[in-house]
């Protein structure tokens, strides 16, 4: 272990420490009293890192004997995954003191599970990975459950727990066979072992072991039982979490092991990311379709988005993989959005989640209405909104790797989830006059949450704030 | 002025952008300044566009007012207009400021239906004027997203399905034309359509899970751009979203449905369908034109028994729209130039018509023919108005009618006989579901006692059909104003057209040898 290596990972352990030292702090000091002023220091922390990942660093450097590698995908992903959880930290902070939810550990956990994405996406070897994983999960698992005192809370938080370690159970059952077969666990081994076309039957056995655990942590179809009521039961701003930046990094650990770990038999995993892409698209537009509840809604939107991103994956290209980190940067910034507004969906102070309480929401609030109409747009794919451009970059990933079949799924099933999310445009703008309706106002930080997302999905287009540059760097590190 | 084209385009997204953030309130003085203000933004994007009219030059066959600039992904901006699309922009800038002058009763979010209006109309034009793939898609489809509010905050009573039904009826054809397109970037490497236009796609026969498939590759790439502007023409049996849509969207959304937004299915037959793919677009010329045949006869029959007015002149519109796919896929000069006179002859007076319900609608709030009725003995003013554009829609000798389905009925029956005899009995059906739609709603006495006190026409409302029975009637007995500007585009297309062909036969017999 040397200085150098400890230099590439000065994030991680900066965050980590951080984290630590703050718990202590607040342990022996006000405890909760401090929490707000931690949700906003921590936010700052992860901006800062954000910052200091993307501009220094060049180049892939391994740490840690190749344990861990740094390169400009994960630089991409991290900055990404910090980003999104500084914004939702900010986002949470007046709905949760509002209902006595704030405590000092939240921002904490939020941050160390931050740490283990950012091991996620750095892992270079399948106990780096596991250990990465399960940092980030445990985390998770507590704030899903959170509010103590409600039964859906912590029902989230059991049934995420349980599938969760199941899914664990598979990942490491299938790490051990790939260790066993390749006789190492290092990406770098394993690729020398797994060429195209003489992948050993324990190899592949393991394969698709680790990628049903990974994508339990995706939520792709059909390892996404848990998402629907996990979205549902916990508080919203931990959805909100849930369903920006472990998604990330989710999708960030997916690349990394299918590319560094498997990158010579594309063939051999190709056609199973492509299954799950295509179940993951169709499930989430056909199973939204009924639900009235926002939050359900979510989950399933954002199975069908995995289901996209998974497209670019299947591909197995340079191209496929750019397409992926842009989709997954697009739909981070629209869900930060679209849940900045169900955040500010209350009623006489109490959270709502109906759809139907949406009723001539637009008359009410004319402004917060618009923004949501773009965001629902470009959550359907409709041009002109950026949402539209993630979609065209996985598609065109996936035609050139001649998977055509499965972009024309693709556009089918967009077709299909573009009613549901016109149906929350229907609420907004066609419904009934004499309905009772939602509060107005809201806080200001939500508000510009809200309008900064709509705000870049409109004028994203133009040159997408650089993030295609960054993205074609960040994948063509990953695949050689 | 080197970016008049976006300068056109933008003019009405700008003003649309000033009402979203300036003006606020929604009292009397709000929603005056926000019809003003979409008033004076449309005829000023008419009176830049007469700019391009003025500078165009008919003889040169290749793109004019070229604007380029790189995009993201290599695809780029680029905006251009040549001898087939220069019409449809000056369409839509002159049908714009008559819808918003139709409109000037709205009293319900006034700000915002001008809004989606002024989008609209930013968005039709660049549809028009678009020379690369994804900028023509992101203009196609965006288009979709203020009809669809148009529809469902401003329509009738079952807006709500209509809009649904709209949207997503024209979202599933267009999403084929999406995968399309990106195996067309794939393929030549490309989304620039000048170049497009040149580069020539695959079409040795192939086959997948046993089907053959002749013509391959271009076979593949029309079926898919056929699924998305024949919903969007509408050609039978993919047009039932329109007498919906037609029904139930404000007269307004109406106008531009039948105006502009139906134009574009055979303006993409025009710039894509047939130059890019002519191998593919000749395989399946016979279903096309029978498609078409049918259509004609079919839609004429069932707007005779129609009992609401706006659903007639909805599927006369289908009926309309199947002479000009039957004379895009001629492909000769009479049948294009025809088709494209059709298309513009139809804006003005299928919009008229849309407007003429319009009038009688805004008095008595039902579209239902059996509410009127000798309405000539109050309103003899609408009575002439609404007779030329009957007329004009029977396709009467002297009205701009006629010359569009003559055109169209010449070229079709140099290629396909019995197209044409099918087709021209259409003609006949459609004079009679017309005429007696006419005098059902105006002749006869008055002897609805709801339609004593009804008046006649406001200076206003006349004003809003002058310039279009000025057209209606100009390009009636001088069709040379568009067949001039059109016809060396024209020529060119089916020249090429019949080049690409004759090569590719060539080819296979090469092959086959």
């Amino acid at each position: 272990m040397t200085s150098a290596d400890l230099t590439l990972v000065l994030p991680e352990i900066l965050l980590a420490v951080y984290a630590m030292v703050m718990l202590l702090v607040a342990v022996y000091t006000s405890k909760d009293g401090l929490a707000s002023t931690l949700v906003w220091m921590t936010a700052g922390v992860m901006v800062a890192l954000a910052a200091y990942i993307g501009v220094t660093g060049e180049g892939a450097k391994s740490a840690f004997n190749g344990m861990l590698m740094i390169d400009g995908f994960a630089r991409f992903a991290k900055v990404t995954i910090l980003l999104a959880a500084a914004s939702v930290l900010i986002m949470s902070e007046g709905y949760m003191k509002s209902r006595d939810l704030l405590r000092f550990e939240y921002p904490l956990l939020v941050a160390l599970s931050a740490v283990g994405m950012m091991v996620m996406v750095s892992a270079a070897d399948l106990m780096a990975l596991y250990m990465g994983l399960e940092l980030q999960s445990l985390a998770l698992y507590v704030v899903a459950s959170l509010r103590r005192d409600s039964v859906k809370s912590t029902e989230a938080g059991l049934k995420y727990f349980v599938l969760g370690a199941l899914s664990s159970g598979l990942l490491l059952y299938g790490a051990s066979l790939v260790y066993g077969y390749a006789g190492t666990t290092l990406f770098s081994g394993i690729i020398e072992t797994a060429q195209a076309g003489e992948v050993s039957l324990g190899l592949l056995f393991g394969l698709v072991f680790l990628m049903a655990g990974m994508a339990f942590k995706v939520s792709a179809v059909p390892f996404h039982m848990w998402t629907p009521d996990v979205y549902e039961g916990s508080p919203t701003p931990v959805t909100a979490f849930f369903a920006t930046a472990p998604k990330v990094a989710a999708m960030g650990l997916f690349a990394r092991v299918l590319h560094d770990a498997f990158g010579n038999a594309v063939s051999d995993w190709s056609q199973i990311v492509a299954l799950l892409s295509v179940l993951s698209m169709f499930l989430g537009a056909v199973a939204a379709i009924g639900q009235t509840n926002i939050k359900r809604l979510m989950a399933f939107s954002s199975i069908a988005h995995m289901g996209y991103a998974l497209m670019g994956l299947a591909a197995g290209t340079v191209l496929g993989v750019q397409a992926m980190l842009i989709y997954m940067a697009i739909y981070v910034t629209m869900n930060v959005g679209t849940f900045a507004f169900i955040l500010m969906m209350e009623k006489d102070g109490q959270p709502v989640t109906d759809i139907a309480a949406l009723n001539m929401y637009s008359k009410r609030e004319p402004g917060k209405a618009l923004a949501m109409l773009v965001l629902l747009f470009s959550l359907a794919g409709v041009p002109p909104m950026l949402g539209f451009f993630g979609k065209f970059y996985v598609l065109r990933a996936a035609y050139e790797a001649d998977l055509a079949w499965l972009a024309i799924a693709g556009v089918v099933a967009s077709v299909i989830g573009a009613y549901y999310y016109l149906r929350i445009v229907f609420y907004m703008y066609f419904g009934d006059e004499n309905a009772e309706g939602l509060d107005s106002g809201g806080s200001t930080i939500l508000w510009g949450f809200l309008m900064a997302s709509a705000a870049v999905m409109v004028l994203g287009i133009a040159n997408m704030f650089g993030v295609e540059s960054a993205a074609a760097a960040a994948a063509a590190t990953l695949v050689n | 002025m080197d970016n008049l084209l976006s300068i056109v385009t933008f003019i009405p997204a700008v003003a649309a952008l000033i009402l979203l953030v300036f003006l606020r309130g929604d009292d009397e003085a709000a929603n005056r300044n926000a019809k003003w203000l979409a008033m004076a933004a449309t005829s000023m994007t008419f009176l830049v566009s007469l700019f391009i009219l003025a500078e165009f030059d008919p003889n040169d066959t290749g793109f004019q007012f070229v604007e380029e600039a790189p995009w993201l992904l290599g695809l780029q901006y680029k905006m251009g207009v040549d001898g087939i699309s220069v019409l449809f922009v000056m369409l839509t800038t002159f049908i714009m400021p008559l819808v918003i002058a139709a409109s000037w009763n709205v009293t319900e979010r006034v700000k915002e239906y001008m809004i989606a209006f002024l989008m609209l109309e930013t968005l039709m034009l660049g549809v028009f004027m678009a020379l690369d793939l994804v900028l023509f898609y992101l203009f196609f489809e965006a288009g979709l997203i203020p009809m669809f509010l148009i529809i469902g905050i401003w329509g009738g009573a079952n807006r709500i399905y209509a809009s649904f039904k709209f949207f997503l009826y024209t979202f599933l054809g267009s999403v084929l034309m999406l995968v399309a397109m990106v195996g067309m970037f794939a393929e030549a490497g490309t989304t620039d359509i000048e170049q497009l236009l040149i580069h020539q796609f695959d079409f040795e026969t192939f086959s997948i899970a046993g089907v053959t498939i002749v013509g391959g590759l271009q076979t593949l790439l029309f079926l898919a751009f056929f699924a998305s502007f024949a919903v969007k023409m509408p050609m039978w049996p993919v047009h039932t979203w329109l007498p919906d849509a037609h029904v139930q969207a404000p007269t307004a959304g109406s106008v531009v449905l039948a105006a502009i937004l139906l134009k574009m299915g055979g303006y993409g037959f025009l710039r894509f369908s047939i130059p890019m793919f002519p191998v593919g677009a000749e395989v399946l010329t016979p279903l096309v034109l029978w498609m078409s045949a049918i259509a004609i006869v079919y839609t004429s029959l069932v707007a005779l028994v129609q009992e609401d007015m706006k659903k007639l002149i909805a599927y006369s519109s289908v009926a309309h729209m199947g002479f000009v796919t039957m004379g895009i896929f001629a492909a000769n000069q009479q049948g294009v130039d025809g088709a494209i006179f059709q298309m513009i002859s139809h804006g003005f007076i299928s919009g008229a018509l849309f407007l003429c319900v319009g009038v009688i609608y805004d008095r008595m709030h039902t579209r239902e023919i059996d509410a009127y009725g000798g309405l000539v003995n109050r309103m003899p003013a609408y009575a002439l108005i609404f007779m030329l554009f009957t007329m004009a829609n029977v396709g009467l000798p002297g009205t701009s009618g006629f010359v569009g389905e003559f055109l169209t009925l010449v070229a079709i029956f140099q290629v396909n006989t019995w197209v044409a005899a099918v087709a021209t009995t259409g003609v006949i059906f459609s004079a009679a579901y017309a005429l007696w739609l006419y005098r059902r709603v105006v002749m006869g006495d008055l002897i609805k006692e709801s339609l004593r006190s009804i008046t006649d026409m406001s200076p206003r409302e006349r004003w809003i059909f002058a310039p279009l029975v000025a057209m209606t009637l100009l390009l009636g007995v001088y069709p040379a104003l568009v067949l001039d500007i059109t016809g060396p585009a024209v020529a060119a297309l089916v020249s090429n057209y019949d080049t690409a062909l004759a090569a590719a036969e060539a080819a296979s017999q090469l092959a086959s040898n």
